[in-house]
């Protein structure tokens, strides 16, 4: 897996079809994602101690480490599936609202994947898509149909578009899921473990989705098994142990040359089979 | 069987009378069980703790007791329900509208003792639902209230279907109460005016009014039944 790194990174970046095209015109600016100081805990156990990260925009952050070392709670934090104790989070310079209303208009920035999909289990593949920009942006509904279409076309399950989740296979169902969580038109996509409930066969299919995103500019966190897709498509690499960020790095040197102890520990477990 | 066809329309009047009254409180209970169970898993401290409150108290109360408080104790307060006329239904529910108030009261009570158990059936199926559903929901940006009715109920629905029956029909069967608490002419009430009024047999009576609830209670049934089949199928 760690072997396929040669090829150009975000070369052929005009040619995946557009979405995000504002994103990656304004390189610098004030980052887009901003977590200082953040603590939780579940119970005794500190899951997040005293987390400090940025994200600029238009930025690729793949977030790795061992299992139970928060980082699936960092992702979840970012847009308030998990409450933090301590610290402050922004979006865009906006602090994440407390509850309610103002609550659900940042989340509808912010697009979430799931490990697990969690497509609606009741609307089929289209009305999946369909419903958050209906719903929350009050867009038309025919014209949200044909944007579905778009971005159900684009991840390559146009044809899946009438059928309910349960009829199709994991890897299509992730892709479904990627396609609700853009419709929103998000500013930033959250990915927490989207290939880690899936049958090898099917976690390229949803890779390549992924990269092609990535491609185009979107801003991502993504936490992630696979070095593969860090090392295609990442900026950063975030190494999180015992609910810490012990280090962080651009791919290629965080995997040839780790500084710490930990993450050389842990990958030299992942890395050597 | 002379009793029961000589007093056909006794039994329909009475049969008339119960039907109204469990319509309008399955109405009833459903709609205030379903703002109890929004209650019970809002995000809001304050409105969980009503929701529990409420569930505690009037579930673990006898219904006995619940209809003597509206029938003897609204009155104490001066109120009569009147809040129950609503116009329009009462030209159809003509008893919505009287004087009397002993036939909204027993609305009342039968609403807000069944509310309880209709709140707890349908947490249960909103339980079974799995959590990465609503979270999804909240994940696109949807409101409490909207995640609740798009993604949330409409699936729970597959799990409540037959806990609620249950309760609507244990609702059917406690509406006997009603005239007990002073509804006049009530399919229950019925069977006293046959038998001690009139001076009838009281097995052929009783199995009359048996007969009647069984009318309500047993095409409910059926129809879950049938809910539930379809259902199993679209899952």
């Amino acid at each position: 897996m760690a072997e396929r790194a040669g090829e150009p990174p975000a070369a052929g970046a005009g040619a995946a079809a557009g979405a995000g095209a504002a994103a990656d015109t304004e390189p610098a600016g004030a980052p887009l994602v901003v977590l200082r100081g953040v603590n939780k805990h579940f119970g005794d156990l500190h899951v997040l101690r005293d987390i400090n990260l940025e994200i600029a925009r238009g930025e690729v952050v793949v977030v790795i480490g061992p299992s139970g070392s928060g980082k699936s709670t960092l992702c979840r934090a970012i847009n308030r599936l998990e409450p933090i104790e301590d610290g402050e989070i922004t979006v865009d310079g906006e602090p994440l609202p407390e509850e309610g209303r103002a609550l659900a208009r940042l989340r509808a920035d912010v697009g979430m994947v799931f490990q697990s999909f969690n497509l609606f289990a009741h609307k089929t593949i289209l009305q999946n898509v369909t419903l958050g920009p209906v719903k929350v942006r009050k867009v038309p509904a025919a014209e949200a149909r044909s944007e579905a279409m778009d971005l159900l076309e684009r991840v390559g399950i146009a044809s899946q578009a009438g059928k309910l989740p349960a009829q199709l296979s994991g890897g299509q169902q992730q892709r479904a899921a990627i396609a609700r969580a853009l419709a929103m038109r998000p500013k930033v996509m959250l990915f927490d473990e989207p290939t880690s409930a899936l049958d090898p066969e099917m976690v390229q299919e949803v890779l390549d989705v992924m990269i092609s995103l990535a491609r185009d500019g979107m801003t991502m966190v993504v936490v992630t098994h696979e070095m593969g897709f860090a090392r295609r498509a990442a900026n950063r690499v975030v190494f999180m142990a015992d609910g810490q960020i012990v280090e962080q790095a651009a791919p290629e040197s965080f995997f040839t040359a780790p500084s710490s102890d930990r993450a050389k520990d842990f990958l030299s477990k992942i890395l050597t089979h | 069987m002379d009793v029961l066809t000589g007093n056909a329309g006794v039994f329909a009047s009475g049969f008339f009378v119960t039907f109204q009254i469990v319509l309008l409180a399955a109405v009833g209970a459903l709609v205030l069980g379903t703002l109890v169970a929004a209650m019970r898993i809002s995000p809001l401290p304050p409105l969980r703790w009503l929701g529990t409150a409420y569930v505690t108290v009037v579930r673990n109360t006898p219904l006995t007791i619940v209809f003597f408080m509206t029938a003897f104790g609204l009155p104490e307060i001066g109120v009569d329900a009147g809040f129950l006329r609503i116009p329009l239904l009462d030209s159809l529910f003509t008893r919505l509208g009287t004087d009397v108030p002993y036939f909204r009261f027993a609305i009342v009570a039968l609403t807000v003792y069944t509310a309880a158990f209709v709140c707890e059936a349908l947490r249960a199926g909103v339980n079974a639902v799995q959590p990465g559903q609503s979270e999804a929901g909240r994940s696109l940006g949807l409101t409490f209230t909207q995640n609740l009715r798009l993604i949330v109920l409409p699936q729970a629905g597959r799990a409540t279907v037959v806990p609620l029956g249950s309760v609507i029909i244990a609702m059917i069967k406690n509406s006997a109460l009603a005239g007990a608490f002073g509804v006049a002419g009530d399919l229950f009430q019925t069977s006293d005016e046959l038998t001690s009024a009139q001076g009838l047999p009281a097995i052929p009576v009783f199995i009359g009014v048996a007969a009647g609830y069984l009318i309500l209670t047993v095409p409910l049934g059926l129809l879950l039944d049938r809910i539930e089949r379809s259902q199993a199928v679209t899952r």
